[in-house]
């Protein structure tokens, strides 16, 4: 690439935006296994990765790509893997590995309508709760969820540095309506990106603990070859890492597990407001579905409707401070989703009856135009 | 004589295996083939799924990595992947790698990914309190077989044979001396390298099938075994209820990850030239 200076101003796909990302996050390794509609991750990524002298691998499985990125990491390479739906399902003991076993790795879910195989080639946002809970047992996640091409390429590079910062699996949650949507992206000069490096011990090696307690909750972490030699499992572990029954160091190690992420909360949390500042009426509203959204608060405002817009970037942790400011202020809520709810009920538990909070849902594999949207708006002005 | 405590986290002992178990014997194999090639402990990844030998990385002092049940290739693979130099050995139970991790296991043989991997095959989920595994022979008792196993048992080495790993072994706790030449070969061998290794469990498997103390069981490897130049000596009939052991399979195939490198490589200079 040195010498040709790329075009500022590029049209891609969300997909394309992801991969692209990931690269100028620092990524070195992919794993995965064909998923629609994610699979043009994995393409891009074939083509693009032994060009930078990355590595990328087709697995024999979804399990396999999340176990492989794991490994990878630990090597110290950032690591990613993309999926869909079902793909994401088999991904969840190893993500829950992750976890426990503080790897930084990025998991990509474009997600599509379920149960089951459902619809490959529709959009849904019914993954959400997947992200939150997909695994067993107790730990925060991270979960990005863009709604345009270039926020795709931003949040890729987010979760990246979100993963390194605070040594977690870092969940982005894209949906079939980004992944495929062609738009018109001014990219960002390389120079704008800000990339975050996991923070390496510098202690004598005999004086390393992999999972030290930290002022901050967050271990510093050595790559194996380096020589710093220690340990890796799943089993609750004590500061050396190896395995531990004795009940303080459990209750140690999942209290900081949760609290790494949930003290962070503020460096961590995004919210886009839209004419949210003299707004009775507030939409909540997220990926694609922001899309339809904006333009219905913007059809409303014409109208004369005081309406803005919640819009977060973050799903989890969720936004309940923000969404609490915006219940306290307005008086009604409208939540349209690609599901039967799921951000709802979280903006309900937020809002803590302080507005009354409407649901939109649609699960056929259609988007919800801006006029639906537009209508409920109007329903609750009256 | 090789020290062994250079390569074992002795504050971590006692073992978690049972008296009379195998799996120290093979863990001891490993360690005197390693200390014979003479690779230095940072050089090592030591990976491992989940099972009674599945905690061998616990006690050695290398790169360590324990992984979820039937996930220690996958993880490997990423592993050698992104550090190539790193020397990868797999440690796995006959459940683990053949049953919730066949797939990775003959993938990777498939790839021919540069590593190791050690089965400790003692024909039972051992960890989980003995139900059949996809070794354990037809006939033999298991918790979940009570009446005897009604399945057929998988050839863990055919099956990598067949999927093309470079080197194929069997080797026994019994035959040790052959043992810690068939790891060291495996660990030499630059390509998907698998060493078999017959292990007794008494508390699972013996047990429940009679089969007595370990040492009796290390004594069945005995009588139960012969190597694969006196197997083509012998007579069908003959074979009949014997185990072969010794080497299936040294090949030279190309490897995975050199083979990757050089994709890499060749992009590089392409770009250069434009
Ligand atoms: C996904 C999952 N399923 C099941 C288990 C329970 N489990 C732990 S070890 C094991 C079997 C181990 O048998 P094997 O691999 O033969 O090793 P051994 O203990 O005999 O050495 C099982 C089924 C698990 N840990 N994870
Ligand atoms: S249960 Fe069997 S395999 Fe496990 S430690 Fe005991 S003897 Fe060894």
């Amino acid at each position: 690439m040195q010498g040709q200076k790329r075009p500022r101003i590029e049209v891609m796909t969300g997909n394309d935006a992801c991969a692209e990302g990931a690269l100028a996050a620092g990524l070195r390794f992919f794993a995965g296994y064909p998923i629609t509609p994610s699979s043009e991750i994995a393409e891009i990524l074939s083509y693009r990765l032994p060009q930078v002298g990355g590595a990328f691998i087709q697995m024999e499985d979804e399990i396999g790509a999340m176990g492989a990125v794991i490994g990878a990491s630990l090597a110290g390479a950032k690591a990613m893997t993309a999926t869909s739906g079902p793909g994401f399902s088999l991904k969840q003991e190893n993500i829950g590995y992750a976890a426990m076993a503080e790897v930084p790795c990025v998991i990509v879910d474009v997600q599509r309508g379920g149960p089951s195989t459902g619809l490959p080639t529709l959009p849904s946002q019914m993954d959400v709760m997947q992200a939150r809970w997909g695994t067993h047992g107790d730990h925060e996640i991270i979960a990005l969820c863009p709604y345009s091409v270039r926020e795709t390429f931003d949040l890729t590079v987010r979760a990246f540095n979100l993963a390194e910062r605070f040594r977690t699996p870092v969940i982005l949650l894209m949906d079939e309506i980004i992944a495929h949507v062609n738009e018109k992206v001014v990219m960002p000069e390389p120079g704008e990106i800000e990339v975050y490096e996991r923070k390496m011990p510098h202690c004598p090696p005999e004086e390393f603990l992999p999972y030290k307690f930290t002022e901050d909750d967050i271990p510093p972490m050595a790559s194996f070859g380096t020589g710093y030699r220690f340990h890796v499992t799943g089993l609750c572990h004590d500061e050396t890492g190896f395995p531990t029954n004795d009940p303080v160091q459990i209750d140690r190690l999942i209290r900081r597990l949760n609290r790494k992420i949930s003290r962070h909360r503020d460096l961590i949390v995004e919210v886009a407001e839209d004419q949210l500042e003299d707004a009775e009426i507030g939409v909540v509203a997220y990926g694609s579905t922001a899309r339809a959204a904006r333009r219905a608060v913007a059809l409303a405002r014409q109208e004369g409707i005081r309406v803005g817009l919640l819009r977060p970037l973050v799903l989890w942790p969720f936004p309940d401070k923000e969404v609490r400011a915006l219940a306290e202020k307005v008086d009604h809520i409208i939540v349209p989703e690609l599901n039967m709810g799921q951000v709802a009920h979280e903006v309900e538990w937020a809002a803590c009856g302080k507005a009354a909070v409407h649901r939109l849902n649609r699960v056929d594999g259609e988007p919800i135009p801006p006029q639906d949207i537009l209508q409920a708006i109007k329903e609750v002005a009256r | 004589m090789i020290d062994y405590t250079k390569y074992l986290r002795i504050s971590k002992f006692p073992l978690i295996w049972c008296a009379g178990c195998g799996n120290g014997i093979v863990l001891k194999s490993i360690l005197r083939a390693i200390d014979k090639i003479g690779w230095a402990k940072d050089e090592i990844c030591m990976v491992s799924g989940i099972g009674c030998s599945s905690r061998t990385p616990g006690y050695v002092d290398f790169n360590t990595l324990h992984t979820t049940h039937g996930r220690a290739i996958a993880f490997a693979t990423g592993v050698k992947m992104a550090k190539p130099e790193l020397h990868v050995i797999v440690v796995t139970g006959d459940g683990d790698a053949t049953a919730i991790g066949g797939n990775h296991y003959i993938h990777a043989a498939r790839r021919n990914i540069d590593m190791t991997v050690v089965i400790f095959n003692n024909n039972i989920y051992g960890m989980t309190g003995g139900q059949v595994s996809p070794t354990t022979p037809m006939g033999m008792k298991a918790s979940t077989a009570p009446y005897g196993s009604v399945e057929a048992s998988f050839n863990i080495s055919g099956l990598a044979e067949a999927a093309g790993a470079s080197f194929v072994a069997r080797g026994t706790v019994y035959h040790v001396f052959q043992l810690d030449k068939l790891i060291e070969r495996a660990l030499l061998k630059r390509g998907f390298s698998v060493v078999e290794v017959l292990t007794p469990c008494p508390t699972a498997y013996g047990r429940r099938n009679r089969m007595g103390t370990g040492v009796d069981m290390i004594r069945w490897q005995k009588e139960h075994t012969v190597s694969v130049q006196e197997a083509g000596k012998l007579t069908p009939e003959q074979l009949q209820d014997k185990i072969i052991t010794g080497v299936f399979v040294d090949v030279d195939r190309p490897e995975y990850v050199e083979t990757y490198q050089k994709l890499v490589q060749s992009l590089r200079e392409r770009a250069q030239k434009h």
